[in-house]
Formats: C-alpha cells, structure tokens, sequence
C-alpha cells in the first residue's frame, strides 16, 4: 500500500494529467513532473507493487525500438506493461507513465513496468526502481552538450550498475565495449546478445569511433570485424579483454528494403525459422536481439517472442512511413552522428537514390550543439542523393554540411519554413515515389505537426 | 600546387565534429584545384614530422588528453614546435589549444605541462561553459559552439583571436576568445568552426601554401552558403544562449 506522500502525489499528477488532456495535449512530463516534486520516490513507490516487476532499457540508440519491442512481447506473454511508449525517458516520463495506469488510491493498473530510460538518468533511476533486468543496448557520443564525455557516461552507469542487488539481470551488447564492460565490473546474472555473421561489417574503424581502446587497460583496441563506429568483433591484445560469449545471437542477418530475417545460434533455443524484424536497417536488427535477450532475461518464452517482432510497428520516426498527397514519407528520427550513419546505412544498402527532406534543429531535445553532423558519413550519403530540401533552425548548417560532403548545388536548397519544405520536398518526388525525412527530435515533432493539421498522421502522445 | 594536411590524433582528439575543419580545409583547397593529402599523426614516434603544412589540432576526452599530452611529451613534442619554426602553421580547438599552451593547472594535483608553443595557460573551472560563442575581430565576425571547463588566460606573445560578443571564450572573465601566435591559432569554436568561417579557413591555407610556395594567392570562392551558416548561427547566439 503506497504511504500518504505518494497517495497526494498520485491524485496531483493525476489532476495535472487530466487537465492537460482536457485541453488536448500530451500528457507524457508535466503530471509526472508534479508528482515527483510532491514525492521524490513517487516511481519507485508505484513500481514497487508491480508482479513482474520492472526492466529498464537504456543505451544511446535504439532504447524506443527496443522497448516497444519488449513491450509487444510481453504482452504476447500475458503481460500488462505499464510503459513510457512515446520516449519520454527522464524519471518525468516514467512517472507520467506511471499516472496514466495508476487508481485513484495510487494502485498501477498492470503488472509489469518497463520504462526507456536516458542513459544519463539511469544511474539515477535505476536507484529508485530497482528493476529485474537492465538493458543497454549501446554507448555512442550523443549530445555533448548534455552528456558530455562518454568516458565519463560510462563510468557513472557501471557505477550505478555496480549498486544493484545480485538478482538483477543485465541485459547487455556484446559487441560494444564499452557496454560489455559493464558487465565485468560486477558478480551478477548477465544475457549478452551479438552479430556474429562474419558478412557483418568491414574491417576498417570508423571515423566516430569514440572507444578505440580498451574500457579496462586504455591500450589500442583490435578488431576483427567493425560493425558500426566502435562495434564489432573487438579484443585488447594488451590485457586480454574480450567481446564475452553471447547468449544471444545471430550467425546470419539478411537485410531487406522493409525488414531482416535474423537466424539465431543454436544455442539460443530450439528455433529453426529465422527471426523476421519487419523495420529496415542493421540496427534495428541489434534491437531485436536485444529484446529477445530481455525476454529471456525475463523468462518469457522465445517461440512467443519471436512471434510479437513479425507483427512489429515501428514508432515515432523510427522509419515510420506515411502517405501524403500521393507520396509516401519515410520519417528518420536522427540525433547524433552514429544513428545518423546507421540510418543511411538502411537507405543505402538497398541500392536506393533518396530525396530527401532532412531537417536539423537546435533545441534541447536536439542537442544544442550541432557539430555532431561533421562526425557523421554524409560523404557516403551525398553522391547517391536524387535531391535535398534542407530546413530547421539550423537548416543552414546542414545545407553547407552537404555541400561540403559533394552534394552539387542544384541537388540542394534550403526552404526555412516547415510546410514550404514538406510542399517543396513532396511536389519534387514523382507521383507514388518515396520521400525520405531525415530530421531531429523537435523538427521532426515540427514537420509531423504539419503533416498531422493536413489530416496525414496522428499527434505521437496518442501513439 | 599542393597541400598537405596533417591530423593529429584523430584517434584521441577527435570529439565535437572537429573533424569537419579537416573536411572545410581539404574541400576549400580542392575548390581551387589545389592538390590534398591527409596524414594522421598518432602516438607513437613520428617519422616525417617536416611534412605537413599545417596541422590539425582537436578537442579530445580527458582519457584521450592524458595519453596525448604523454606523447607530446617527448620527442613528437619537441618536432611539432621544429615544424612551426619552419614555418608550418596550426590550427587547434579546446583540448588541443590546452595542450599548445604553457601548462594546465588543475583544480588539485601538479600541473600537466604543454607545449609553450602558444603563450597561454589554462586553469581548471568548477562551472563549464557550454553554449553558443560569437567573437567579433578586425578580419570578421566568428562563431561556434563552446564546450569546456579551463580557463586559459594569454600571455604578452600571443594575440587573443577576437572579442566575445555572446557567450564565454576564453576564460569568461576578460572577453577574449582564442590566441593567434605567429602561424599558431587556438580557440574553443566547435562548431566545426571553420566550415563557418571561411576567412578563417582561407587564412590557415594561406599560411600553409606560402610555406613551399612563396607567390601563391588563393582565388575567392563563393561563400554565400558558408555565410548563410554564420548568420543564423549568429542570430541563435545572439538570441538564445
């Protein structure tokens, strides 16, 4: 029974909730931020009720898509999630989440909580809703600005991760080091999911790799195969450090233009069909694998798992589709120059020439800092784009990033209004052709907006 | 006509897209159809220290700082200032300016020295200063982003970069962001900064062609895009940090 602070807390969050959504707004921060301020422990309070208990999925990229994965899987098991699906992933999200699911006498109405969690608050979160598993999913540099130096991101998380109590599983990716050193630090259950198809990746190290030596001795790392910046088949010849053995894991991922097929190691359990992810692109296929490694984690049965991912529907900006004045367009949250190389990766390894409507802002939820684009391949991108509408409170930066990644200047101009551009980019694709829209957080919540008053789409808070 | 570029630690130095001034100079080179190579010079003893033109010196975590600071500490420090004095130029940002500089005196603990080839120090700072940064000059406005914790304050023999208009630079106190020394500049524009200042840009290549080759002139570009960039940069620093 949730003590006397949480029950104030609850009723004002809840009251906040009901406010805002009177007035047709999203209700994914503000009544949890209320909440919070009445009781600071108002989520581990709430979540400690819950049967199933709680999992946290954290990382740089991937942690919506993989959450919303689990979730699907869970509830294929049975399960009621209570989860922040919109992204919403500081300790506001969760407690909005929280409310939404929550009586009046503060009792979650589900059974299960499973919150995406921003990597930098995680070390903080996880101290409140001490939760059975932890995934993370991957460590890249993101938003300096905001998170700093990922040497630093990563000590503080494998500190926090270090406090657990010994039952909680983590949920972990091999193939990034700095992620599989999390694990080492510590005496606890861990599910490690990896590629090992050896078609996956080549052997040179990319520019944006940020942890080319080894998380424990700091000596020069060696790879056998680099996957993505600095993930792959890595060891440390120096200390002997090495990717740990995965629990789950693909020997082969076929990429195709709408979704993988994954085949598992025979040791992750009797399945003989690949894993079908219906969302294009390598990472999303690492995002499967993570979810499935949390359904084990969680004792949820595979053949069920596997059967949630084919049914799979991706969330905001995450290769979304959607059809407007005869054109389909295919929304590319990106945030930071790894899911920026990644996602082109998708684009690309289907032997596509994009238009493009690409879209840098500069607020907070963008990162306020906009070097991280000079970090990021448009040098690969550039010579296959059909053409590009560039827009943003930064639209400018992007154009000249472009330009200086070879894209020629009629293949390029730069609208500064939102629906300008969606008109422009729609009207210069063919009649049934594809538009492909690369943006950040608020300017893609921007352009959606658009798109959603000309009856497109629906506001992301209902999703 | 040729140039040559050289990268250091791009391994180790290589946060907050500084990369994109290595993109910006190799590009504006091309544009005039000058010649380009891009070597990387990394730990490790360094075999043709008189070959580059100019060098590139970024911003790096503090992990990376301490094994480059270690390695400039012998004798690849000793040919990056033989390579100044014959005339190469360079071009460093932040972790990279730090380290050109006399020393860098932390909050507790000895002070790691630098290389003295800019006559600055840097002092640890308990707040960081991230934001937008815009300095004005007698050669043109400049902008970027900052993102850094020292303190670096200019000696008589280094000339500060320009006058902060918004934002910190280098110190926070006395206005000043960046120093220029000889061929020597450093600064804390991210950004990556020179892409958005092409005078920049175009001066660091001066300095690095007139090495080898004593008439050259750079032709003029058409920097309508680059200069697009800097307005509304500027206009968010101005109005936002």
């Amino acid at each position: 029974m949730p003590d006397a602070l949480a029950l104030i807390a609850n009723a004002a969050g809840k009251l906040t909730r009901e406010g805002l959504r009177a007035t047709g707004r999203g209700a994914t921060a503000l009544p949890g931020l209320v909440a919070l301020t009445l009781d600071p422990d108002f989520i581990g309070a709430l979540s400690a009720t819950l049967a199933h208990g709680v999992a946290c999925v954290s990382g740089t990229n991937g942690k919506t898509t993989t959450a919303r994965m689990l979730a699907d899987i869970s509830r294929t098991a049975g399960w009621d999630p209570i989860h922040n699906r919109s992204g919403s992933n500081l300790d506001r999200g969760v407690a909005a989440a929280l409310l939404a699911r929550s009586s009046w006498s503060a009792e979650p109405r589900g059974n299960f909580g499973l919150f995406e969690i921003d990597e930098a608050s995680l070390p903080s979160a996880v101290g409140r809703l001490r939760p059975r598993v932890v995934v993370v999913t991957n460590l890249f540099r993101d938003q300096m600005d905001r998170y700093f130096e990922l040497d630093t991101l990563a000590k503080k998380i494998g500190d926090a991760l270090a406090g657990l109590p010994g039952d909680t599983t983590l949920v972990l990716n091999a193939d990034d080091p700095l992620v599989a050193y999390l694990a080492l630090r510590r005496d606890a259950k861990t599910v490690f999911f990896g590629v090992d198809d050896p078609d996956v990746g080549g052997v040179i190290p990319q520019a944006i790799s940020d942890a080319t030596r080894c998380p424990r001795c700091k000596s020069p790392l060696k790879y056998a195969r680099v996957v993505l910046a600095h993930v792959g088949d890595w060891s440390c010849p120096s200390c002997g450090l090495t990717r740990p053995p995965r629990d789950v894991a693909a020997t082969k991922v076929t990429l195709g233009p709408s979704g993988s097929e994954i085949v598992l190691a025979g040791t992750v359990g009797n399945v003989f069909e690949p894993v079908r992810v219906p969302i294009p692109g390598l990472y999303n296929a690492y995002n499967a694998l993570a979810a499935l490694a949390a359904a084990r984690a969680l004792d949820l049965g595979l053949a069920e798992a596997i059967r949630a991912l084919a049914s799979f529907r991706p969330a905001f900006g995450r290769l979304e589709t959607i059809e407007h004045k005869g054109r389909t367009l295919r929304l590319v949250l990106v945030k930071n120059p790894a899911g920026f190389n990644a996602a082109i990766g998708a684009l690309l390894e289907t032997g596509r020439s994009p238009r493009l409507l690409a879209a840098l802002s500069d607020r907070d939820a963008d990162g306020r800092d906009v070097s991280w684009i000079w970090d990021a391949d448009f040098e690969a991108l550039a010579p296959s784009v059909e053409h590009a509408v560039i827009t943003g409170l930064r639209g400018r930066d992007l154009a000249l990033r472009f330009k200086y990644a070879g894209l020629a200047k009629e293949r390029l101009e730069v609208v500064d209004d939102w629906a300008a551009a969606i008109d422009r980019a729609t009207a210069l694709a063919p009649e049934g052709g594809e538009v492909v829209v690369l943006a950040t957080y608020t300017a893609m919540q921007a352009l959606r907006a658009v798109l959603a008053r000309a009856g497109a789409t629906v506001p992301f808070w209902e999703d | 006509m040729d140039l040559r570029i050289a990268h250091l630690y791009p391994d180790l130095m290589n946060i907050y897209g500084d990369r994109g001034n290595v993109i910006a100079l190799t590009q504006r080179a091309k544009w005039r159809g000058i010649g380009v190579e891009v070597r990387p010079f990394s730990v490790g003893e360094w075999t043709q220290a008189e070959w580059p033109d100019v060098w590139f010196f970024g911003g790096g975590q503090d992990q990376g700082q301490d094994i480059v600071g270690a390695d400039l500490a012998g004798k690849n420090g000793s040919a990056l200032r033989k390579s100044v004095e014959g005339g190469a130029a360079i071009f460093s940002v932040c972790g990279g300016y730090q380290l050109l500089g006399h020393e860098y005196v932390p909050e507790v603990g000895p002070s790691i020295p630098g290389l003295g080839i800019l006559d600055v120090t840097t002092r640890a700072g308990r707040k960081r200063f991230v934001g937008n940064l815009l300095v004005d000059s007698p050669d043109g406005p400049l902008v970027g982003f900052e993102n850094h914790s020292g303190r670096t304050y200019l000696g008589t023999g280094a000339k500060p970069l320009g006058t902060v208009v918004a934002g910190n630079g280098n110190n926070g106190e006395d206005k000043t962001e960046g120093a220029v020394q000889g061929k020597v500049i450093g600064c804390y524009l991210h950004g990556s900064g020179l892409p958005k200042n092409p005078w920049l840009a175009d001066r660091l290549l001066a300095w690095a062609i007139e090495r080898r080759y004593k008439d050259a002139t750079l032709e003029p570009l058409d920097d309508s895009d680059e200069l697009a960039a800097r307005a509304q940069a500027s206009e968010v620093a101005r109005t936002r940090t």
